[in-house]
Order: C-alpha cells, then sequence, then structure tokens
C-alpha cells in the first residue's frame, strides 16, 4: 500500500519546475503529483496554471478529462476490477456483484471506514488469463470468488 | 543450471514471481548453482507460469508451476529436463508454437528482454544497420514494398504514412508509437514491449531515419506498469550502448526516444487525441485533414504507427521486403499477432500469415472453451468489433474477409464466450463503454451513446412481453446506430454500432425477435 503526504506547495512547485525541459508537460506533472499526494489537489490547480502558461479552466479540463487522475484521496487500498469484454466472459459481472455484497459497495464508490476503494477497469491486458484485476497495483489473473476474498481479506487485515 | 521464468506482466500476474523466489530458495537448499532469466512469455498464457530449464538437448518447458510445484519439480530431476506431469518437452515443438510464423514475436520467451547482447546474437539491430546503409527515400519503399499495413486497426498502409512525412518540410518531425492498446481481448503490444522491447526502439530509429524525424515518443496506457518499465530500461542501456541518442551507431545521424504514460482514457489510442494528449492536452479528436504525417505533434509532420507496426520494420529491413510480402493473402500481407482470449481453454499469443480462419484459431489452437460448455460468440477486433455466431467462423482473419461480414480485425484481439452469454446485455456494454470513453467532441458519439444504452435497456425489459414497445425500440436503435456510423468525427462513435448492430443480426433470440426475413414480411 502505497503512502502519501499532505498537500505541500513546496514540493508541488519542485515537481513542475523539474518538468522545465519536458515537452507538453502537463500529464508528466499529474502524475507525478498524485504519486506524490495519492491525489492531484485543488491547490495545484493555479500553480499549474500560473508555471504552464495556461487558464486553470485548461487545467481543471485536462485532470477531469482523465479517469486516472483523482480530485480526492482514494480509500487506502485501491481495488479495480477489470470489466471489459474478455473479462466478462469468464465472469467479471458476477466478481463485481460478489465484492458489492461482501463490502457493501459498488464500483466507484469506497467503503464507511475509507478502506478500500473499488473501481472498474476497462482492460489490463491479462485477457488471456481473465478475470483480471489490479490489487494496490498489483496486477492478478485467472481470479474468482475465493482469490478475490484473499485479496480483501488482505486489505482488511493491514491498515 | 540455467533456468528461464517470464517476467511479462501476465505470468506475475498468476504467481511468476513466487515461483522465481522458490526455484532460487531450492536451488540454494540443494546446493545448485542457479543462472535465473526472466524472459519475455512464450505467449503460451495458458501455460503461465511457463518455466524453462536449459539442458544439453535444448530447452525444456514445464507449466502452468505454482511455486508449491517447485520442490517436486527438482525431485523429479528438472534441472536435467526430467520427467514431470507438468513437463511440456521442447517449447517449439508443442504445436502451439510449431504452427506459428513468428516474426516479430521471433525473439519474445526466448533472449532475455534487456540484454542488448543477447538481442544482437539474435538478430537484433541487423534492421537499423541496413538503414543506416540505404537512403531514407529507399528505406521507405521497402516498407511501402513489404505491403505492411498498420496493425493497429484501420490498416493504413505504414509505408505511404513514411513518404508523406518523408517529404514534409519542417524544422523538426516525430516519431510516435501508439501503445494505448486498450481494446479487450488485445495484449500483443504489452507482450513485445515486455518481452523484447529493444525490438520497438529498433523500430521507432529506423522510421526516424527513413523520415528525417529525431524525436520519438511511445505513447504506453497507465494500465501497463510492466511495460513502461521494460521499455524505460530498454531506452537507458540503449543510450548507454549508443544506439539512441546523437549518434545512432556512430552513423552520425541523432536519434531521441522517450516514454510517456497516459492516464486511463481509451480515446487516446485514436491517433490525433493521443497526440493532443502527449501535448499536454484533453485526448479531444482532432478533425482530420490535417493528417497528422503533415501537421502532427506539436504541428510538425508525425508518424504515429501502433507498437506491431513498428516492431515488423526490423525484420522487413533485415530480410528485404519481399520475405516479408511472401506470407499473407491477397492485401494482407505479412502475419498478424493475433490474441485470443476470454473463455477460452488455450488463450495465448498467436502470429500466423494473413488468412488462418476464426474455427481454425479458436478450435484448433483454443481448444474450444474453458467452460466446457458450448461456443455461443466470438468478438473480434475489440470493443468495437463485430460479434460473430458459429456460423461465420469460417472467416479467414484478414483485413478485406472481415470486412466482408461487417466486422473488422482490429488489433487482432478475439474474445471468446460460451452458451450464457447475453447479447442484448453485450450490445448494451458497447454503448455504456462509448459513453465512458467518448472524448465529447462530436454529437452523435457523445449523446448517441447514452441514448443508445438507454434503448437497449428499454429493449432489454420488454424483450419477454414483446409487443409494439419493442418493436419501435429496435427500430430506434438500428437509426441510431446509421447515424454514430456516418455522423461520428472518429472510430469509437463510428464503430461502436458494429458490436450492436451484429449483436442483432446474429443473435436475434436475444432480443426477443424473430430472424430477418419473418421481420421483412410483418
Amino acid at each position: 500500500m502505497p503512502e502519501y503526504r499532505g498537500w505541500d506547495a513546496e514540493v508541488a512547485r519542485d515537481v513542475i519546475a523539474s518538468h522545465g525541459a519536458t515537452e507538453g508537460p502537463l500529464l508528466p506533472i499529474l502524475h507525478d503529483l498524485q504519486s506524490i499526494f495519492g491525489h492531484v489537489p485543488r491547490e495545484a490547480v493555479p500553480l499549474l496554471a500560473d508555471a504552464l502558461n495556461l487558464s486553470r479552466a485548461e487545467v481543471h479540463g485536462v485532470i477531469t478529462f482523465y479517469h486516472d487522475f483523482r480530485a480526492e484521496p482514494a480509500g487506502r487500498h485501491v481495488l479495480k476490477l477489470c470489466q471489459a469484454e474478455a473479462c466478462q466472459s469468464m465472469g467479471a459481472r458476477d466478481l463485481a456483484e460478489h465484492l458489492r455484497r461482501r463490502l457493501d459497495i459498488g464500483l466507484h464508490e469506497t467503503t464507511a471506514d475509507g478502506r478500500i476503494t473499488v473501481e472498474p477497469v476497462y482492460c489490463l491486458g491479462n485477457c488471456a488469463c481473465a478475470p483480471a484485476a489490479l490489487a494496490d497495483g498489483q496486477l492478478v489473473g485467472r481470479i474468482d470468488a475465493k482469490r478475490l476474498d484473499r485479496l480483501v481479506d488482505a486489505m482488511e487485515a493491514g491498515r | 543450471m540455467k533456468v528461464f521464468v517470464p517476467r511479462d506482466a501476465a505470468a506475475i500476474s498468476v504467481g511468476a514471481d513466487d515461483v522465481a523466489r522458490a526455484i532460487q530458495a531450492e536451488a540454494a537448499a540443494r546446493g545448485i548453482e542457479l543462472q535465473l532469466v526472466r524472459n519475455g512469455s512464450r505467449g503460451l498464457l495458458w501455460l503461465e507460469p511457463f518455466v524453462e530449464v536449459e539442458t544439453p538437448s535444448g530447452r525444456i518447458g514445464y507449466g502452468p508451476v505454482a511455486a508449491e510445484d517447485v520442490p517436486g519439480l527438482f525431485a523429479a530431476g528438472f534441472a536435467e529436463g526430467g520427467d514431470h506431469a507438468l513437463r511440456h518437452g521442447r517449447p517449439e515443438e508443442i504445436p502451439y508454437l510449431a504452427r506459428q510464423q513468428r516474426l516479430t514475436f521471433a525473439r519474445c520467451g526466448i533472449t532475455d528482454p534487456l540484454s542488448l547482447d543477447d538481442y544482437e546474437a539474435h538478430d537484433g539491430l541487423r534492421g537499423l544497420r541496413a538503414a543506416l546503409a540505404m537512403e531514407p527515400a529507399a528505406i521507405v519503399e521497402t516498407v511501402v514494398a513489404s505491403g505492411l499495413r498498420g496493425r493497429g486497426g484501420a490498416g493504413f498502409p505504414t509505408g505511404i504514412k513514411w513518404r508523406t512525412v518523408l517529404q514534409a518540410q519542417a524544422d523538426r518531425k516525430y516519431i510516435v508509437c501508439n501503445a494505448d492498446e486498450g481494446d479487450s481481448g488485445t495484449f500483443a503490444d504489452r507482450m513485445i514491449m515486455e518481452g523484447d522491447p529493444f525490438l520497438l526502439v529498433e523500430g521507432m530509429i529506423i522510421a526516424g531515419i527513413a523520415t528525417g524525424a529525431t524525436k520519438g515518443f511511445i505513447y504506453i496506457r497507465s494500465e501497463y506498469p510492466h511495460a513502461v518499465a521494460a521499455m524505460n530500461a530498454a531506452i537507458d542501456i540503449a543510450y548507454q550502448r549508443r544506439v539512441l541518442g546523437p549518434s545512432v551507431l556512430d552513423s552520425g545521424k541523432r536519434f531521441d526516444l522517450e516514454v510517456r504514460v497516459g492516464a486511463g482514457a481509451y480515446i487516446c489510442g485514436e491517433e490525433t487525441s493521443l497526440l493532443e494528449s502527449l501535448e499536454g492536452k484533453r485526448g479531444m479528436v482532432r478533425p482530420k485533414p490535417p493528417l497528422p504525417a503533415l501537421k502532427g505533434l506539436f504541428g510538425r509532420p508525425t508518424v504515429i504507427n501502433n507498437v506491431l507496426s513498428l516492431t515488423s520494420v526490423p525484420i522487413i529491413l533485415d530480410k528485404g521486403a519481399a520475405f516479408y510480402a511472401e506470407y499473407g493473402t491477397g492485401r494482407s500481407r505479412g502475419t498478424q499477432p493475433l490474441q485470443l482470449a476470454g473463455n477460452v481453454k488455450r488463450g495465448g499469443l498467436i502470429e500466423v500469415a494473413f488468412g488462418l480462419t476464426l474455427r481454425e484459431l479458436i478450435e484448433e489452437f483454443g481448444g474450444g472453451t474453458a467452460s466446457g460448455r458450448p461456443f455461443r460468440a466470438v468478438q473480434v477486433g475489440g470493443p468495437l468489433g463485430a460479434y460473430f455466431p458459429e456460423s461465420l467462423l469460417d472467416t479467414p482473419l484478414d483485413y478485406e474477409s472481415m470486412a466482408a461480414k461487417k466486422g473488422m480485425l482490429g488489433h487482432g484481439g478475439v474474445v471468446v464466450f460460451d452458451d450464457r452469454v447475453d447479447l442484448a446485455v453485450q450490445a448494451r456494454f458497447a454503448m455504456e463503454f462509448c459513453a465512458i470513453e467518448s472524448c465529447g467532441k462530436c454529437t452523435p458519439c457523445r449523446i448517441g451513446s447514452t441514448r443508445g444504452a438507454e434503448t437497449i435497456d428499454k429493449i432489454i425489459a420488454n424483450r419477454d412481453t414483446g409487443g409494439r414497445e419493442l418493436g419501435r425500440n429496435l427500430t430506434l436503435i438500428e437509426d441510431l446506430c446509421e447515424t454514430m456510423l456516418d455522423g461520428s468525427l472518429c472510430a469509437l462513435g463510428g464503430l461502436t454500432p458494429y458490436p450492436v448492430l451484429s449483436a442483432l443480426t446474429h443473435f436475434p433470440d436475444d432480443f426477443d425477435r424473430a430472424p430477418a426475413p419473418a421481420q421483412a414480411a410483418e
């Protein structure tokens, strides 16, 4: 499970400055910010707009266009369950339903204790070992309800 | 003892790292000196983790190996290729591999992906060396003559794109590799980037030398962290060994290469949207013209090619256009790495000359469904590809034959479904997916996909009761599909009707309507 830090404008400014020579730097910067803070804090928007000579609306537009960038922190653990066709053919919809029953949350939701966020993902490129999931960034294949339960058990046993 | 355990993400997802650790521990406990190579995957994905051991009579493969199998393997004389229930003999003699014609994937699974020496010992860099001795126009014409067409899905002749960029005048030109492999059922780009990354580096340098571009970007989707790591590591090595940089292999010609990571937007697999994303913008589709070949990345002439197109180039330059063009059928020349996935017994990567039929692929390579239940449908070409029933399985997998049946080969992904699939639900998903991933630029895609999902919801709600409501919504969805087909700016909105209409045409039962001829009589 990754550890993230709280908002720090100096850190954000350093990240932006480190991309001074990058062509088309906005996406690389957003990835870096999210890897540090766990999401792209709204305080970063004016800094980005200022540094890259963009309007705040343009920066906001980019952040909200891409599924990866979060405006709010996710749960402490993130479970991404593939819901694309190859995984559907091997029971991915049933697995989402299994998770809903066990955790009492649907896709795009976080458990009330802030521990686990469940999200759909559309293809992890593991289609011959379907169904697939990404558990805290680790790719897992050939999952069934039992293996899914073990992943959730591990998340619940931790912090 | 030399052992190979794949580092491919699919292998890791089913325990390859644990197996590698178990082999190290067992070898240490037995006092055996171990050389562990983390190779790419052979593409026999149902056998992953597929472990190979080097013996005097060649490499011997075992799979699928779990960590707990490792002590038993050693006890069975695994180090000498001893007999065991998981033993498959020499990998190249396994029929699944023996039947293939591997040109692009020739090295994948055999070499250490991050050893440039290994790469060169297996014919690597020969294409680049040949290209460096040629005039740019001659390189371009070689690619044209090979008949190579874009492997991303559209099938546009690669050499023609290159010719346009070569002839364009500009202060800077770019090579962009589209590695935003978002189609469900596809993983060939991922496998080759993880299993033979220098091949993509080589292909992109050749593209640069051929067109006068000095900078390349590889845009890899964020869902592929292993591929990102492999490409970055390969690029670092290539710079150290002066394969990349100010003087490629001491030729005096410059080529720089950089990896960029996407951010979870399927639409960025569309080439103009990808260029917008590389520039740091929302991935909104650009109208064409201007063509990216003339006004592409940062407004400069840009070659934008799929991973599989660029990785086909080195062998064309090495062995010649005629060698490559000998493979294939009709206007589909060369080989196509097909990806067999979903509910199938033996899923994997199958590189063959164009012309294999769907039935040969699913039945002979795939061995039927994984569940053992009857086959019902296959979707070819990703989420925008058509669903085919059993009666269309004799269709050859090439661009023209697929188009003739109102389908498409796309990026070569083939997803098998058993008899539990509900094609009305799949058709709804196609619309829903389009709604989730639409960039929003054009109305047929942005609004049509949402209305389409709603309309199919009504069909599903009414299909058991029948009646006028059902008939009206079926007419509506067909009209809507026509609008999206004709009126969308790019392939997302323009091809989403393929899975929907094919489901309606070939699986009318799932929509509770009579087959087409009977309906015409109404």
